[in-house]
């Protein structure tokens, strides 16, 4: 059973040439305690699909259309109230740089309790406890003196050890993470995937995890969204996706990877650039760019199953699966 | 004796008293909070070791404006004859450089008159105006006005600032595009013009000219807060606070209005010396603050073309001024060069 359903979801900036979708009919689902990678070039509407399902987005973008259901429950129609009720709540979000994810001015402590004081009735001795508790589980040395520290005092790491702990000290079903260990050593982003994924086992909690780093997908994602110019190309398990990509698009991104490269060769690149979201071409996105393209490509192509019905790619010359 | 106790001078100086020992007594703890604070800390000491005389002389005037504040009635010596100000509200400075009246000018530590023969201390050590009265004695009784007239405006203008400016920054559309509208329709009315258009209908006196002060100069600072807002709202955590449901009045409080702390300090400083400035305008017009540096520079402005020159009326107002403002200025600008992040930045 799914707790977040995606469905068709656009996600639009208004302007005088009527609305440019940054975000184009983007459909999945994330299972409770599953993590699910989106993974894709910078500007691709990874970070806007999340802040989407949190209602977040920045003005003037809007949602256009689409389903958000969490649980069953519609998220896209709801008041300013009631979201805030569900933000914190049942969905939560770790950022990017934990530098500056953390208002310098306030304790830690009090950061942490933020949400906990202001979704249920406790005491803010109560809160303490089980935000020194939390300290404890997501491995911070010495946490009540951290509670009183203010963030400039924390490294990096620890900073995003108590942005974990904030964001899970309601034990949200859902949680949103993007880009969470680019900021950090490639030792510290270690420790804290394997943190994330052992929280996720104890909480139940499912991650939608955004990020552009494939070495990252393979150490926790049970499956992968790939996403190209606002649209999924791709979806497949990791174990799928990282044998046997379907999309040219999937095969560029692991061919570029060092590791699958053969020693001494250039690494392959994809030519060309990814195109702004004003300049999208017709039809399929990525088909000036694309190996593989043909006639059919003047067509958007649908995220269908794979005839093997391992995975969902949106092409119409798929890699065949070996 | 009784007949001749009123409950106005003692509720005056008690009101005056208690103001300056409440500011005196904010101060303190403004002092001690920020020590505790050890970013902020760091930042004062700076400036302290950049501009220490600048400090100094700063500190002065607000000594000569709390001897000022503190008042009470009787007690004291009062010239003989002059029953009613015993019976007024009188403060340290005025018990201690207070002169009786001359029949006209006298020149700086001039001996003739009333003093002939006196002690040097006892003498007008800055001469006397065209009424008589001593001026370094006026001149220190200026201190307190400037520096009232500087807070109380502040004490209106940022609160206004702060509030319009974060309005629009954080929640923009529609309310920003209404409070920009009154910015820019403000801004776009001549100054001196609207100030005296205001003051005519307030009416003169201390607290409208400061009303009249605040409305007029607090567009600056809130165009300055409603940007660094737009930028702030942006910043991770305050997106972070969003994502977990926090209210928007719980952001603007805890996330936004600290982390313009800095903008405040600085402003605060700033603003203070173009108030004070603004005041001595409004005084060369004459619908300023009775008692300022401004109406007694504005009162003393014939003097200067009188043979021989009479130059003992305007220039102490005018140094006292000029020294304020400097030292203001010089402070101003040193806290911004320490509490702004980008010249932070640039000087690391």
């Amino acid at each position: 059973m799914s707790v977040l359903v995606v469905q068709d979801l656009t996600t639009s900036l208004p302007t005088d040439e009527g609305p440019v979708p940054i975000v184009r009919d983007v459909s999945f689902e994330l299972a409770a305690g599953r993590c699910l990678a989106i993974v894709g070039e910078s500007g691709s509407g990874k970070s806007m699909t999340a802040l989407s399902i949190l209602g977040l987005v920045p003005r003037p973008l809007a949602i256009t259309s689409g389903q958000i259901l969490l649980e069953g429950k519609d998220l896209v129609p709801l008041s300013g109230a009631a979201q805030r009720r569900v933000r914190g709540r049942e969905i939560a979000m770790i950022f990017q740089e934990p530098m500056t994810s953390l208002n310098p001015v306030i304790r830690v402590g009090e950061q942490v309790i933020e949400a906990l004081l202001l979704h249920e009735k406790v005491s803010k001795k109560a809160a303490y406890g089980r935000a020194l508790e939390l300290f404890e589980r997501v491995g911070i040395p010495d946490p009540a003196a951290r509670l009183e520290a203010y963030p400039h005092q924390l490294s990096g790491g620890l900073k995003q050890r108590a942005m974990i702990a904030m964001a899970l000290i309601m034990r949200p079903k859902v949680l949103l993470a993007d880009e969470p260990t680019t900021a950090l050593d490639v030792t510290i982003q270690a420790q804290i995937l394997r943190l994330l994924r052992e929280l996720m086992g104890e909480f139940g909690t499912a991650l939608l995890l955004i990020t552009h780093d494939l070495g990252v997908v393979n150490q926790i994602a049970d499956e992968v969204a790939v996403f190209y110019a606002g649209r999924i190309v791709e979806r497949a398990p990791r174990d799928q996706f990282f044998s046997a990509p379907a999309h040219p698009y999937s095969v560029g991104l692991l061919d570029a990877l060092p590791a699958r490269a053969q020693k001494g060769a250039r690494l392959r690149e994809i030519p060309g650039h990814v195109p702004s979201p004003t300049n999208v071409p017709a039809g399929c996105a990525f088909a000036p760019r694309c190996p593989k393209r043909g006639e059919a490509c003047d067509v958007v192509p649908r995220l269908e199953p794979l005839c093997d019905g391992s995975r969902r790619v949106a092409c119409f010359y798929p890699e065949e699966p070996v | 004796m009784s007949e001749f106790f009123s409950p106005g001078p003692v509720r005056d100086a008690l009101t005056s008293s208690v103001i300056a020992l409440t500011v005196l007594l904010l101060a303190v703890i403004a002092i001690i909070k920020v020590r505790k604070d050890e970013p902020l800390a760091a930042g004062f000491a700076e400036v302290y070791r950049r501009r220490r005389f600048s400090i100094a002389v700063l500190v002065l005037y607000c000594f000569v404006a709390l001897l000022d504040s503190i008042a009470w009635v009787g007690g004291g010596s009062v010239s003989e004859g002059d029953l009613v100000s015993a019976h007024e509200a009188r403060s340290v400075i005025d018990r201690v450089f207070s002169r009786p009246r001359e029949r006209g000018y006298s020149a700086p530590l001039a001996d003739k008159e009333f003093y002939e023969g006196s002690p040097l201390a006892a003498r007008h050590v800055l001469g006397t105006n065209v009424l008589g009265e001593d001026v370094l004695y006026l001149t220190l009784k200026g201190a307190r006005v400037a520096l009232l007239i500087g807070a109380v405006t502040s004490l209106i203008t940022i609160p206004l600032a702060l509030f319009f400016g974060v309005l629009a920054g954080y929640f923009g559309g529609r309310l920003d595009d209404i409070i920009f509208f009154i910015m820019s329709t403000l801004a776009s009315m001549p100054g001196v013009l609207l100030l005296v258009a205001l003051v005519m209908a307030l009416g003169q006196g201390t607290l409208s000219v400061c009303i009249a002060l605040g409305v007029t100069s607090w567009v600056g600072f809130a165009r300055l807060t409603r940007g660094e807002t737009m930028k702030l709202r942006q910043v991770d955590y305050v997106l972070a606070a969003r994502s977990l449901g926090v209210r928007p009045a719980r952001i603007i409080l805890r996330h936004i209005i600290p982390n313009l702390l800095h903008l405040i300090v600085i402003t605060f400083v700033l603003l203070f010396s173009g108030l004070v400035l603004s005041e001595a305008t409004l005084s060369w017009l004459g619908i300023g603050v009775g008692g300022s540096w401004g109406q007694m520079i504005a009162q003393a402005k014939d003097e200067l073309s009188r043979d021989p020159l009479i130059w003992w009326n305007v220039v102490p107002a005018g140094v006292a001024l000029f020294a304020l403002l400097l030292c203001l200025n010089l402070v101003g600008d040193a806290l911004r060069d320490v509490l702004d992040p980008r010249t932070r930045r640039l000087r690391a």
